[in-house]
């Protein structure tokens, strides 16, 4: 990851609908090459946030800076042609096929048609290119939708919910297809509901209530913001009830004891001290298993917080 | 501000034309506007007890009452959801988040459909005069291509009204409400205001005002434009006496009916813009 300027810079960004603030005093900085999630409940400001960094609505107040330029500057067709968007609900023209789909939007951004059937086979489309798209399935559509926001080689990437309708071998390529990008230093920008998908692909993440940015970090980062509880699974052999009393006396409480199994619950600043309570049982304890928090209780953890 | 980029602009237009020519809609506008005039020119005095082609001024005559119903709401069916259908179906984000500005993208919809609609009309017209060329004088083919140029241009009034509508509604089904009523009000309603104000004025409102009046419908001017410069069918309609001789000239009818064009468009762009 480079140190130079964020591609993405905002500054105390505001947006009010008449009585509603949808966007509250965001302040956010994204890296080049990062690929960075943006999770919040329904209504929390992630959709106004990605208009106004298209520059599809002004902000009421606040800056935004994208590649250090302004999007609605003098730079504004500069800017745009290196931007990708895939909206949440995409929505193109059922009367085109694939291919004439792409060479609209290529001729749009003034890209070069020879590029159209490159991007269709990169996801996946290549043999689907003469197909009418009211002929093509939800997962196919996302796919076109990926592609257009894929062509012209773009810097920077701005995905809304983009494995929205795809299969789960679709997820797996649309993410290899990411975190290639990424490597070749494209900035993406994901804001996504289904959270178990993105917590290992993302480096870091916002978590958006309210219009405020609630927390920033990486997942690690924000699980050990949250201060939630980790849970320890252990496996024992039957009828070995001595254990149970034992346990009692470790800093952590006991979920469940039954059946040769046991569910501990323990604060992140006891876990080493458990661990090595439960190592030294050794014979006694058959297997153990840390689960840190998802990224869902990580979520709902700062999402049951007041706003900052 | 960006300044305005002819690509984006011809992009955008060039989608929306190829759209009504694969879709047919040219072809079948084009075929109605043929049969229709067609009909008005051999049994347009089927009522006086005649059939056949009793010359072009007459012929003109006929039409405009035609064009004046039937362009207009072709014009508005057209382009009310040019821009609302896009906010509705999603894609209008996606359009703009490409190096596009909106005035570009209000202007390439327009011209896209404004051709659709010309081609249309001067190719359905078009071949009427085709038909009819052996018995057209080239002072009578003048005044028919007269006819057409305003005809194309009273579609281009009522469609940038369209397309102000499809700006400033927020819903299709909204935008189609407001496209009829604009054609009810335009076509069918204005005329019977203004006479309705001549008659409740007991002739208050003459020929100092009413002309000027007239201008403030594209279809009324279309109209005059056909009617007044073509002198028996003036005087058969005996307009003559109301309207003066200095606001007949087509030029400026001409430039009224431009304006009628570019002034939706302005308050459309004014409302559309961020």
């Amino acid at each position: 990851m480079s140190t130079s300027h964020p591609v993405i810079e905002i500054r105390a960004l505001h947006k009010r609908f008449g009585a509603v603030h949808a966007v509250a005093g965001v302040d956010l900085a994204v890296e080049r090459g990062e690929l960075f999630g943006l999770i919040g409940h329904n209504g929390a400001g992630k959709s106004t946030l990605f208009k106004l960094l298209l520059g599809l609505i002004a902000p009421t107040s606040g800056d935004i800076h994208v590649e250090g330029k302004s999007l609605r500057g003098a730079a504004f067709r500069e800017v745009r042609r290196h931007l990708g968007y895939l909206p949440e609900n995409v929505v193109l023209y059922d009367n085109l096929n694939g291919r004439e789909t792409l060479r609209f939007f290529a001729d749009l951004k003034g890209v070069p048609r020879a590029q159209c059937d490159g991007v269709l086979e990169r996801v996946g489309l290549g043999d689907a290119g003469r197909r009418r798209v009211r002929e093509y399935s939800k997962g196919m559509r996302q796919r076109l939708g990926f592609a257009q926001a894929l062509l012209g080689q773009p810097r920077l990437l701005f995905l809304d919910e983009p494995t929205n309708g795809l299969d789960p071998e679709g997820i797996r390529e649309f993410y290899a297809i990411l975190h290639a990008l990424r490597e070749s230093g494209v900035t993406i920008l994901l804001t996504s509901h289904i959270l178990s998908e993105i917590q290992q692909r993302v480096d870091r993440l916002a978590i958006m209530k309210s219009g405020r940015i609630q927390a920033v970090g990486t997942v690690q980062q924000l699980r050990e913001s949250t201060d939630l509880p980790l849970k320890v699974s252990l496996r024992f052999a039957r009828g070995d009830d001595g254990l149970q009393a034992l346990l009692r006396t470790l800093p952590a409480r006991t979920l469940r004891f039954d059946a040769g199994e046991a569910t501990l619950q323990c604060t992140r600043q006891a876990k080493m001290e458990v661990l090595t309570a439960l190592t030294a049982l050794n014979g006694r304890v058959l297997d153990l298993h840390v689960r840190e928090p998802s990224l869902e209780d990580v979520f709902l953890g700062h999402a049951s917080e007041e706003p900052r | 501000m960006a300044r305005l980029a002819l690509r984006p602009i011809a992009v955008i237009a060039g989608k929306e034309f190829r759209d009504r020519v694969r879709n047919r809609w040219v072809l079948v506008v084009g075929l109605l506007f043929t049969a229709f005039a067609l009909v008005i020119a051999y049994f347009g005095a089927a009522q006086q007890g005649t059939v056949g082609f009793r010359g072009i001024e007459i012929t003109i005559a006929s039409l405009t009452s035609l064009v004046i119903y039937l362009v207009p709401l072709i014009a508005l069916i057209l382009g009310f959801d040019a821009i609302v259908g896009e906010r509705e179906r999603g894609s209008l984000d996606l359009l703009l988040s490409y190096p596009v500005t909106r005035l570009e993208l209000l202007l390439g919809k327009f011209l896209g459909l404004a051709g659709a609609l010309a081609v249309s009309t001067v190719a359905g017209f078009g071949a009427v005069a085709l038909l009819l060329a052996r018995q057209l004088s080239w002072n009578d083919a003048w005044h028919y291509a007269g006819f057409v140029l305003s005809s194309v241009l009273l579609g281009m009034s009522f469609l940038s009204l369209a397309i102000a509508v499809s700006v400033f509604a927020s819903e299709r089904t909204r935008a189609s409400g407001l496209a009829i009523a604009l054609w009810f009000f335009f076509v069918l309603v204005f005329d019977l205001l203004l006479l309705g104000a001549l008659v409740a004025s007991g002739g208050a409102i003459g020929t100092d005002v009413f002309p000027y009046l007239l201008l403030l419908n594209p279809a009324d001017v279309f109209r005059v434009l056909n009617i007044f410069t073509l002198e028996d069918v003036r005087v058969f309609y005996g307009l003559a006496t109301v309207f003066p001789e200095r606001l007949a000239d087509p030029w400026l009818l001409g430039g009224v009916m431009s304006a009628w064009i570019v002034a939706p468009l302005c308050l459309a762009y004014w409302r559309f813009r961020i």
